[in-house]
C-alpha cells in the first residue's frame, strides 16, 4: 500500500459508514485455499466431536475429498485463463492468481494428496494389542518410554491430528508462491511451518530422535523467520509499502513521492540491499540451500518418514515459487546485486550437497543431502532470469517431489524388528530379496540422478538449458561435475541392493496397504512419463512462466 | 508414411527385451529361445536395411522425423549412412551369438530359488542394450543420439556387475567384489564421460537453437551458422571426452579391462565389439560432422593420444596373465586405430577406420567367445592354467588360433585389409605417426602367439586332459565368424563399397582432400 493509500483510507474513514468500500475478495480464485483451510478446520472439529474410532476414516476421507476438491478448482481456473490471460492480483493485492502460482499450487495438492496416502498407510507395523498403527506417536503428549504411553500405546490411540496438521501446512504453502505483499508471505510462511515443527515430533519410533529433530528444526526455523521479518521491516522502511508491486517500482525508481513519516530512510539503498538480503536468506533456509542447510539432514532423518517426503517435496515447491516471485517480481531491478550472490550459493549448494552426501550412512540423510544438491540445481535454473529459467524451475519442482515422495515412501517399506531399517548397510542385497522393491526405488535413484528416459533428467535439461541461455554457462559446467558425483551415491545404493550379498538378519520389506503403493505407483508413473514423453508437461510449465506484477 | 523401418529395428528387440523379462520364473528356457528368436527377427530386419540401402544414393536414408520434445527442440529424427548402416548391420549379426554363446551364463547355481530371475533379465538386458545402440547409430538429432548413449549404460552395468564371471583366482567372493568393482568403474568413468557431453549438447543448443544434425551441419557449411573459435573447441571437447571414455582412448581406457575381465565373454564381447563402437562411430558422425575446425585444431593432440593407445594396450596386452584381460588390452590397441584412422583426416584412413569396427567386432568375438569357452571348460582365467589344449581340442584350438591371428591383422583375414588402409590413409599424411603406429603390429604378433603357445602347445596339464572340445552350440556361434573373418579378408568389396560414399562426404564435411601423391616433389 502506498503512502497515498493509506491517508486516503484514514480521511475516508472519517466519512460516513455509507461510502466505505469493502474489500474486494475475489473468493473463486481463492478458493483452493479456502477449501484446504476449512478442510483443516473441519478437521479440528472432528477431533473433537466424533469418537476415537471414526476418526481416522472421518478424517482421511475430509482430507482426500478437500485436496481433490482444492485441485480441480486450480485445474478449472487454469482452464479459465487465469494462470496466462486473465492473470491478476487479487485480494486487495495480497495474492497472486496468475501462472507460476497455479501451477506450483496444483504440485502442492497433488504432492499433499500422495503424501497424504503415506501418512494414512496403517499396514506397515505390526498390530499393536489388537490395534492398526500408522508412523505416528499414540499420544504426542506423553513421554518417551513412560508409562502413560505405554498405555496409550495399549489403549489404541492414535494421533489423527496429523491429518488436520496437514491440511494447515498445505493451506500455507498453496499462500507462500502466491503471495504478493510481504506480510501476506510472512503469514504464509508461519502457516506452514509451525504444522510441520510439530509433525516432525511425532514419530511412533525413535520418538526422542523424532523431538530432537523437531526442536532443530522449530528453533533453526524460528531463527529463519525472524531474519525474514526483519528483512521485511527493513524493505518497508526502503519503501513505504509491503507491496511487492511498491517494491518494485521503488527500485526501479518510478516512484518519487515520498512518505514523509519515512522522508529519513525512503530509497536508502542500505535498507534495501539488507532487508532483500534478509528476505533472501529465510527463504534460502527453507529450500536448504548451503550455508542454510544446516537442519535438512537432522531433520529428515528425525521426522516420521511421511513427514520427511512430504516435507521435502512440497515445502520446497512452494519455498522455490516464494523464491522466484521475490526474485523475479520484487527484486528484478537488483539482479545485478543478487545475481552474483546467487551463483555462489546455487554453487556451493550444489557441490556441497553432492559432496558430504558420499559419506553418509543413512539412507535418509542421504536423500537429505541429494535433496540439498536438486536445490542447488534449480536455483541454477532461478538463476537464469528468465521466462524459460521460471518454466524449468516449475517443470524441475513438478518431477522433483513425486520423485522424491515415492523414495521415502520405498524407504517406510523396509523394515525390521526396530522400525524402519533406514542404515545402508541394512539394505544390502534388497535386490535379491525383493527385487520389485529394489527396482522401484532403482527407478528413483536413476531420476534423481538424471539418467536418461527418467523425469530427472527432462528437468536437469530443461534448468540447465535456461541456465545455459541466460548466460551462466559456468554454472552449467560445475552443476554437471556436481550431477557425476551426486551419481556416485546414488549408484552405490544401486551396487549395494542388487550386487551385495544379502545378510541373514536384514530387513523385510513390508507389504503396504494400496494407500502407499498408489503413492508408489504414481512416482514411477510420473517419474517415466515425464522422462519420455515431457512434452504436454514442458507447455505447460512454459504457458505458467510468466508472474503477473 | 512409409513403413518405419529404423524405428523398428530398435524398437524389435526392446519389446523383446520386456518380453523376455516377462517369462515367467520356470520358464527359463522359453526365455532363451525368445530373446535367440527376437535377435535373429532384428538381424532380418538390419538385413532389409542393408538391402534398401544405396550406397550411391542420398546421404541420409531411410529418414524419420517426428515431433518430439518441442520445448527442447528436439525431434525425434532417424537416418542412416554408410557407415551406420554397416555398423547396425554389425550389431545385429552379433547379438545372436552374444546370446547363444552366452546360453548358460544365467543359470542359476541352485536350482529351486525362483524368486530372482537372473536368465530372464540377463536376456532381456542384452536384447536392451541391443535396441538403444542401434538406436543410437540412427540417430541423427543430437539429444535423442544423447539419450541413448546414456541410457545404455544401466543394462550394461547390470549385466557387468549382476552376471560377472565366476572364475577367479581368490573364489567366488572374491570374485563378487572384483565384479561390483568393475560395474561401478564402468558406469562411473561413462558416465562422467556423458555428463560433461551434456554440457558441450546444452551449449549445442544455445548455439544453434535446435539439436538436428543435419540443419546443423548444413548451416555450418553455409555459413548461415557461425560459431566462435573457443565455442566451437569446447563443445568439440566436450562431446570427444564422452566419446573418448567409450572407445576408450589412452588415458580414459582403465575401466575397459576391469569391465571386460569380470564380465562373462559374451558380455565382453558386448561391450567392446557392440557398444564401444558408438564412441568411435560418434566421433566420425558428431565430432567431424558438427565441429570440422576444431577436428582439425584437436587432431595432432588426439592422434598422439591414439598412438599411445596402440603402443601402450599392446605393451600391457604382452604383460597380461589373464586371458580376458589381454583381450581387452589387444581392444585398446586397435581402438587406437581406429581412432587414428579416423583423425588422419584421408578418406583411406577414414574407410579403412569404418571397416575396422565392423572386422574389430567380428574378430574380437570370435577370439573372446572362444575363450569364453575355455574358460568355461577349465574354471580359471589364468594362462598360466592351461598348456597343450590342441591336443585334446583340437576344434577349440584351431578357431582360436584363427581369432587370434585375425586379431594380429594377419594377410588373408578381414582385420588386415582395414588395419593396412588405417596405416597407409594415415601414412600418407603423418609418416612418422603411421610408421610408430606399425610396431603396435608387430607387439600384436607377440601377444596373441605366446598367448595360443602357452594355452595350446606344449605337455597336456593334467586338469585339461579331460577337456571336451566344441560343442555343437559352441560350433554353432564360432563357425559363421570364422567364415566371415575369411570371406571379408578376401572380398572386402562389399563393406567398403557401402562406406566409402560416406566416408567421402564426411571427408568434405570437414573441408578435407586426400593429399597428392609427392613423387616429383621427393626429387
Amino acid at each position: 500500500m502506498s503512502a497515498a493509500a493509506v491517508h486516503s483510507l484514514w480521511t475516508t474513514a472519517a466519512d460516513p459508514i455509507s461510502k466505505i468500500d469493502a474489500p474486494k475478495i475475489e473468493y473463486g480464485q481463492l478458493s483452493p485455499t479456502l477449501i484446504i483451510v476449512g478442510a483443516a478446520i473441519l478437521g479440528v472439529l472432528i477431533e473433537a466431536f466424533v469418537p476415537r474410532r471414526s476418526r481416522y476414516h472421518a478424517q482421511v476421507f475430509v482430507s482426500v475429498v478437500a485436496l481433490c476438491a482444492a485441485f480441480a478448482v486450480v485445474v478449472a481456473l487454469a482452464a479459465d485463463g487465469y494462470g496466462t490471460t486473465k492473470a491478476h492480483i487479487a485480494a486487495m493485492g495480497a495474492i497472486a492468481v496468475d501462472g507460476p502460482s497455479l501451477f506450483l499450487q496444483g504440485t502442492i495438492l497433488l504432492a499433499g494428496l500422495v503424501g497424504l496416502f503415506t501418512f494414512a498407510e496403517r499396514r506397515l507395523d505390526p498390530e499393536a494389542h489388537g490395534n492398526r498403527v500408522d508412523s505416528f506417536a499414540a499420544q504426542a503428549a506423553s513421554v518417551p518410554g513412560s508409562d502413560s504411553e505405554k498405555a496409550a500405546v495399549k489403549a489404541g490411540f492414535t494421533t489423527t491430528e496429523v491429518f488436520p496438521l496437514l491440511m494447515f501446512a498445505v493451506a500455507g504453502m498453496l499462500v507462500f508462491p502466491s503471495a504478493n505483499d510481504l506480510l501476506t508471505l510472512f503469514i504464509a510462511l508461519e502457516v506452514f511451518s509451525l504444522p510441520l515443527y510439530l509433525l516432525c515430533a511425532l514419530a511412533r519410533r525413535k520418538r526422542l530422535m523424532s523431538q530432537e529433530a523437531a526442536v532443530k528444526y522449530f528453533l533453526l526455523g524460528a531463527f529463519a523467520s525472524a531474519f525474514t521479518l526483519f528483512g521485511i521491516a527493513l524493505l518497508y522502511g526502503y519503501a513505504g509499502s509491503v507491496s511487492y508491486a511498491t517494491i518494485a517500482q521503488v527500485v526501479d525508481g518510478t516512484v518519487t513521492d515520498v512518505d514523509p513519516a519515512l522522508a529519513n530512510t525512503m530509497g536508502n539503498d542500505a535498507l534495501l540491499l539488507i532487508g532483500g538480503a534478509m528476505v533472501l536468506m529465510g527463504l534460502l533456509f527453507k529450500v536448504g540451500a548451503v550455508p542454510f542447510h544446516m537442519w535438512t539432514p537432522d531433520v529428515y532423518q528425525g521426522a516420521p518418514t511421511p513427514v520427511t517426503g512430504f516435507m521435502a517435496a512440497a515445502t520446497k515447491v512452494a519455498a522455490f515459487g516464494a523464491l522466484l516471485r521475490l526474485l523475479y517480481v520484487v527484486l528484478p531491478g537488483l539482479r545485478w546485486d543478487w545475481r552474483p550472490v546467487m551463483w555462489a550459493v546455487a554453487i556451493v549448494t550444489m557441490l556441497g550437497g553432492a559432496i558430504v552426501a558420499i559419506t553418509q550412512t543413512d539412507i535418509k540423510r542421504l536423500l537429505a543431502y541429494s535433496s540439498i544438491a536438486h536445490a542447488g540445481f534449480i536455483l541454477a535454473g532461478v538463476i537464469a532470469t528468465s521466462r524459460d529459467g521460471v518454466s524449468s524451475v516449475l517443470f524441475y519442482l513438478a518431477a522433483y517431489s513425486f520423485v522424491t515422495i515415492g523414495a521415502f515412501a520405498v524407504v517406510t517399506l523396509v523394515r525390521d524388528a526396530g522400525g524402519e531399517a533406514t542404515h545402508l548397510s541394512r539394505w544390502a542385497g534388497l535386490g535379491r530379496r525383493s527385487p520389485l522393491v529394489a527396482a522401484v526405488f532403482a527407478v528413483f535413484l536413476l531420476a534423481f540422478a538424471g539418467i536418461p528416459l527418467t523425469s530427472g533428467f527432462a528437468g536437469k535439461f530443461a534448468v540447465f538449458k535456461a541456465a545455459a541461455e541466460g548466460g551462466a554457462g559456468p554454472l552449467v559446467v560445475i552443476g554437471v561435475i556436481s550431477s557425476a558425483i551426486a551419481a556416485f551415491f546414488y549408484i552405490r545404493v544401486i551396487v549395494l541392493m542388487f550386487f551385495s550379498e544379502p545378510r541373514p538378519e536384514g530387513p523385510t520389506v513390508a507389504v503396504p496397504s494400496p494407500l502407499t503403493m498408489a503413492t508408489i505407483g504414481i512416482g514411477v508413473a510420473v517419474t517415466v512419463v515425464l522422462g519420455v514423453a515431457p512434452q504436454y508437461f514442458l507447455d505447460l510449465a512454459n504457458q505458467a512462466g510468466v508472474f503477473v506484477r | 508414411m512409409s513403413f518405419p523401418l529404423l524405428t523398428a529395428t530398435a524398437v524389435l528387440p526392446a519389446v523383446g527385451a520386456i518380453a523376455t523379462a516377462a517369462v515367467p520364473a520356470a520358464r527359463r528356457t522359453a526365455a532363451k529361445w525368445l530373446a535367440l528368436l527376437v535377435s535373429l527377427a532384428t538381424l532380418a530386419l538390419a538385413i532389409v536395411v542393408l538391402v534398401r540401402f544405396d550406397p550411391d544414393g542420398d546421404r541420409y536414408q531411410l529418414t524419420e522425423s517426428h515431433a518430439w520434445i518441442k520445448a527442447f527442440g528436439v525431434r525425434y529424427e532417424l537416418g542412416v549412412d554408410g557407415i551406420a548402416v554397416a555398423l547396425v548391420a554389425l550389431t545385429a549379426l552379433l547379438i545372436p551369438f552374444i546370446i547363444l554363446a552366452g546360453w548358460h551364463d544365467a543359470d542359476p547355481l541352485e536350482t529351486g530359488s525362483r524368486r530372482w530371475r537372473p536368465t530372464q533379465g540377463f536376456f532381456a538386458l542384452i536384447l536392451a542394450v541391443e535396441a538403444m545402440v542401434i538406436i543410437s547409430f540412427e540417430a541423427t538429432d543430437v539429444f535423442v543420439f544423447y539419450i541413448f548413449f546414456e541410457a545404455m549404460l544401466i543394462p550394461m552395468y547390470f549385466l557387468i556387475g549382476g552376471f560377472g564371471d565366476r572364475a577367479h583366482e581368490h573364489g567366488e567372493k572374491a570374485a563378487a567384489t572384483q565384479r561390483s568393482y568393475a560395474a561401478v568403474k564402468f558406469l562411473l568413468y561413462n558416465l562422467v564421460g556423458g555428463l560433461i557431453m551434456l554440457a558441450a549438447v546444452i551449449g549445442v543448443y544455445v548455439v544453434a537453437g535446435n539439436f538436428s544434425l543435419q540443419e546443423i551441419a548444413q548451416a555450418r557449411a553455409d555459413g548461415s551458422l557461425h560459431m566462435a573459435t573457443s565455442t566451437e573447441r569446447w563443445l568439440f571437447l566436450g562431446f570427444f571426452f564422452a566419446f573418448a571414455v567409450k572407445a576408450p582412448l589412452w588415458p580414459l581406457h582403465t575401466w575397459l579391462p576391469n569391465a571386460m575381465g569380470e564380465a562373462t565373454a559374451p558380455v565382453a564381447v558386448l561391450i567392446t565389439a557392440v557398444v564401444d563402437k558408438v564412441g568411435t562411430f560418434a566421433m566420425l558422425r558428431f565430432c567431424l560432422q558438427l565441429f570440422p575446425e576444431a577436428s582439425k585444431w584437436a587432431t595432432p593432440v588426439i592422434l598422439v593420444l591414439a598412438l599411445i593407445s596402440i603402443i601402450y594396450g599392446a605393451l600391457l596386452a604382452v604383460g597380461q596373465r589373464d586371458i580376458k584381460r589381454l583381450v581387452a588390452y589387444a581392444s585398446i590397441s586397435h581402438f587406437g586405430f581406429i581412432i587414428m584412422g579416423i583423425f588422419a583426416m584421408t578418406s583411406q584412413g577414414q574407410s579403412g577406420a569404418t571397416l575396422y569396427m565392423v572386422n574389430h567386432g567380428i574378430s574380437t568375438a570370435a577370439l573372446m567367445l572362444v575363450a569364453g569357452f575355455l574358460i568355461s571348460r577349465r574354471g580359471s582365467r589364468l594362462i598360466a592354467d592351461y598348456g597343450g589344449v590342441q591336443k585334446v581340442a583340437p576344434v577349440l584350438a584351431g578357431t582360436f588360433l584363427i581369432g587370434g591371428l585375425a586379431t594380429l591383422s594377419l594377410p588373408g583375414l578381414a582385420p588386415f585389409v582395414s588395419e593396412f588402409l588405417v596405416l597407409v590413409g594415415t601414412f600418407t599424411r603423418y609418416p612418422a605417426i603411421g610408421i610408430i603406429a606399425t610396431f603396435g603390429i608387430v607387439l600384436a604378433a607377440l601377444y596373441t602367439l605366446v598367448l595360443y603357445q602357452r594355452t595350446m602347445t606344449g605337455p597336456v596339464k593334467a586338469e585339461v586332459a579331460k577337456m571336451p572340445d566344441l560343442r555343437v552350440r559352441e560350433l554353432v556361434v564360432v563357425a559363421p565368424l570364422v567364415v566371415l573373418l575369411i570371406f571379408l579378408g578376401v572380398y572386402p568389396k562389399p563393406v567398403t563399397d557401402i562406406v566409402n560414399p560416406a566416408v567421402r562426404q564426411t571427408m568434405s564435411d570437414v573441408h578435407q582432400t586426400d593429399p597428392k601423391p609427392e613423387v616429383e616433389a621427393a626429387k
